[in-house]
């Protein structure tokens, strides 16, 4: 199995790297989209493919509850189940099970829960969680983490650090993982300047030759912010969620299609975007069809993870041709012309070590004032 | 426009055709489909698995409402944008404009008044005027448009039904005179389910000037039976070499029907509803081929026409839904996976079921012009209706 992970260039904490899976030869930073049953909304493997997504992502709770981890294996593994031809990541179950269950618990043991099938009290073991993942196949696969939220303080953190390591412990100790190979950060519920902290402690604590992924992140913000400081990859629902409530992706920010504004507005989407949909359709068309049919939502799914890819390819790509803080800036520069860049983006950069000054327009004033003194 | 009827070629009404349209760079064998659409495209297939995924020309011709639009966007925005093909970013299709499109845009005959046609659509009940209607069309751009009409259900009172002849006739009028720019206009044939009616519209469209004609007031509850006298007492009115276009007439017997009366393009929604429920057609496209595993009918909710791809029985089935079916769908996916997709209502679901659909019925009707074109119409009709039967018969005893 030639798993590798290959730094190809630097900035700083940045990397861009080449990961080497079964299925695919991928490149990070990578962003992941979410197919959590099986599937990315309404995309078909084509689609997915000309919009150059790597790896996807599915959800372990939801496709052991349908069509089951056994039927996945009987047929082939979910690769065959889906025909992706590309890689796939699978989650361990914990975090869906603790989030959507009613009396999930985290005890020693694993994960208890009551099923949603018929009540029974049930529970996943690290060892199960994996046995279950091994059957869909996936190329990366994750151990149980005992998930608390990173805003909670006190003894019950470091319970759940040390119980994840000896779930990690009896995951490798079966036979069922050849070792931990991937390093995973896991966030959710903070607020930025926590998260932005929280990441760049981990990649500073964290061996350079194994791939950092950040789950649920997120934002094309947050993902340029953490790439900064060295996490080479990312899975959220947030592309495909938003668009299907009629929000589209934008180097400026966010689109909302549904206001009344883009009834009436001809251009695409992103006139700079090379996606099918932007080339092809305008803001007004989109407007008539978003939150009423499901090409609205389609079309917009389709361009939202375009852009993601794009980000991912462009950061890439930005590394390894030296030219990441140009890039950085650039992108800083069209999210915020005011030069209101948030000041938790100003301090992880500065940490990340990333001059932003021509960003900022507060920076700047900076400047001015002290060259008066 | 050209039309043109393939000499030699017909089958006592049923005729071979070639339509040949702006936008569109390859002629149109008919009998042929019009695709529904919704605000102009496919309900659940991307333009660009429209391109990419389904036969040219055939699945070329799109049907659309009008008033799809009203709400949403404005005709002038579409004006600005350039018109339908420029909007929908499809230049090479061809777009019909027929008011009535039997999911979302059904005729009121109640509400329908001496000004205007009233239909129910999902933003309310609309009223709409020939003027208005004949701005939207203009706007729009679309490569033919029928007549305002005034259809009404097989059951209303005579004399109700003789004034939605005489209204369609007015509005007719109304249509042709208000049209500044030279468009394609089709005129629209109602009658309800009166021959007397029928043959008076007809006789009465055949002498306007319009490019072809689109027959109503079908598909609203007059029987299959009664059907046939009414479509033919149309078709019998009307000239050779104009193209004929009816609504209403979606499934494969009722669109045989049609065929045999003399009828050109066709705009179905049987593959919409049934792609909605989960059902995938299967029936042999080639005659007197795959008369097999039909004992397996009663099983799976099917019936020798199309199965129903929740039904647990295809769970592990790592078959395409039709062997020799060459469509995107069957060439990438399973029925398992496709199970496993409507289970867990994911929209995939119905943009894959719904390319198999469209493929495997536009098949069908290049088969119907294959059997028009063989001089064995009458006997392909025969023998599909005949071997349906037959199929049903054996799941029922199966059962």
């Amino acid at each position: 199995m030639a798993l590798k992970f290959e730094v190809l260039g630097r900035f700083n904490r940045a990397r861009a790297a080449q990961l080497t899976l079964p299925h695919y030869l991928c490149q990070t930073p990578l962003f992941m989209p979410v197919g959590t049953q099986g599937t990315i909304k309404g995309l078909t493997k084509n689609q997915l493919e000309e919009i150059g997504c790597q790896i996807i992502l599915g959800n372990t709770y939801h496709l052991a509850l349908r069509p089951t981890s056994e039927l996945i294996d009987e047929l082939g593994g979910l690769h065959k189940f889906m025909n992706w031809p590309r890689a796939l990541l699978t989650d361990s179950g914990g975090f869906q099970m603790v989030s959507l269950l009613h009396l999930a618990d985290i005890t020693e043991k694993g994960v208890t829960f009551q099923s949603p099938v018929d009540g029974k009290p049930m529970l996943l073991t690290p060892e199960e969680s994996i046995q279950i993942q091994n059957r869909i196949g996936a190329d990366i696969i994750m151990a149980l983490d005992d998930v608390v939220r990173t805003t909670i303080t006190g003894p019950r953190i470091e319970e759940a650090m040390y119980r994840t390591l000896r779930w990690i412990d009896r995951c490798i100790a079966g036979i069922y993982v050849s070792e931990v190979w991937l390093n995973v950060i896991c966030l959710g519920g903070e607020d930025k300047d926590s998260f932005w902290r929280v990441v760049a402690q981990c990649t500073a604590a964290l061996p350079e030759d194994k791939p950092r992924y950040v789950m649920g992140v997120g934002y094309p913000l947050d993902i340029v912010v953490c790439s900064a400081l060295g996490a080479d990859m990312y899975d959220c629902v947030y592309p495909t969620r938003t668009a299907r409530f009629g929000t589209a992706l934008v180097p400026e920010g966010v689109l909302k299609l549904k206001h009344q504004a883009m009834a009436n507005d001809i251009r695409p989407i992103d006139p700079m975007c090379e996606c099918m949909v932007c080339k092809n359709y305008t803001r007004a068309y989109i407007h008539c069809l978003v939150t009423k049919d499901a090409m609205g939502s389609q079309l917009l799914s389709y361009h939202n993870l375009y852009y993601m890819m794009k980000l991912s390819r462009d950061l890439h790509s930005s590394i390894v041709e030296g030219r990441f803080p140009e890039f950085v800036c650039k992108f800083l520069q069209t999210m915020f012309p005011k030069g209101d860049v948030p000041e938790w983006v100003c301090n992880a950069m500065e940490v990340a070590g990333i001059d932003i000054s021509s960003c900022c327009r507060e920076m700047r004033f900076d400047v001015d004032k002290s060259s008066t003194l | 426009m050209k039309f043109a009827v393939k000499k030699g070629w017909s089958n006592g009404r049923a005729r071979s055709g070639v339509l040949q349209l702006g936008s569109c760079p390859f002629p149109i064998q008919t009998p042929a489909l019009l695709l529904t659409t919704r605000k102009g495209l496919p309900p659940f297939t991307s333009p660009d698995l429209l391109t990419s995924s389904l036969p040219s020309p055939d699945s070329h011709l799109l049907q659309f409402s009008p008033l799809h639009f009203l709400e949403g966007i404005s005709p002038k925005t579409i004006s600005n944008i350039g018109g339908l093909h420029q909007m929908l970013s499809l230049h090479q299709h061809i777009f019909a404009a027929v008011p009535r499109d039997s999911i979302i845009a059904l005729p009121e005959h109640d509400s329908t008044n001496k000004y205007g046609a009233s239909f129910q659509t999902p933003g309310g009940r609309l009223l709409i005027k020939p003027a208005e209607y004949v701005e939207l069309v203009s706007s729009m751009k679309p490569d033919f448009w029928v007549t305002l009409a005034d259809e009404v259900p097989a059951w209303v009172s005579n004399k109700r039904n003789r004034t939605s002849v005489d209204r369609t006739l007015r509005w007719l009028d109304d249509c042709l005179s208000l049209n500044k720019e030279s468009t394609t206009i089709f005129g629209s044939i109602v009658g309800g389910s009166s021959i007397e009616e029928r043959h008076r519209c007809a006789q009465e469209v055949a002498q306007r000037n319009v490019s072809g004609y689109w027959i109503g007031g079908f598909g609203l509850g007059e029987s299959m039976d009664e059907r046939a006298a009414l479509l033919t007492a149309v078709t019998d009115n009307l000239p050779e070499d104009m193209p004929r276009h009816v609504s209403g007439l979606g499934l494969p017997e009722e669109v045989l029907q049609g065929v045999a009366a003399g009828i050109d393009l066709f705009d179905s929604t049987y593959v919409y509803h049934l792609t909605l429920g989960g059902f995938a057609l299967t029936f042999p496209l080639e005659r007197n081929k795959g008369e097999n595993a039909d004992y397996q009918l009663s099983d799976s909710g099917g019936d020798g026409m199309k199965i129903n791809l929740k039904a647990t029985v295809y769970r592990k089935d790592t078959s395409p839904i039709v062997e020799s079916c060459i469509c995107f769908t069957c060439q990438n996916h399973t029925k398992a996976y496709l199970n496993h997709l409507f289970n867990v209502h994911e929209m995939l679901a119905q943009t894959l079921l719904e390319i198999h659909n469209t493929h495997h019925y536009l098949g069908f009707f290049c088969s119907i012009r294959k059997a028009i074109e063989e001089g064995k119409f009458e006997q392909f009709r025969r023998n599909f209706v005949e071997s349906r039967r037959d199929r049903l018969f054996a799941a029922a005893s199966s059962a």
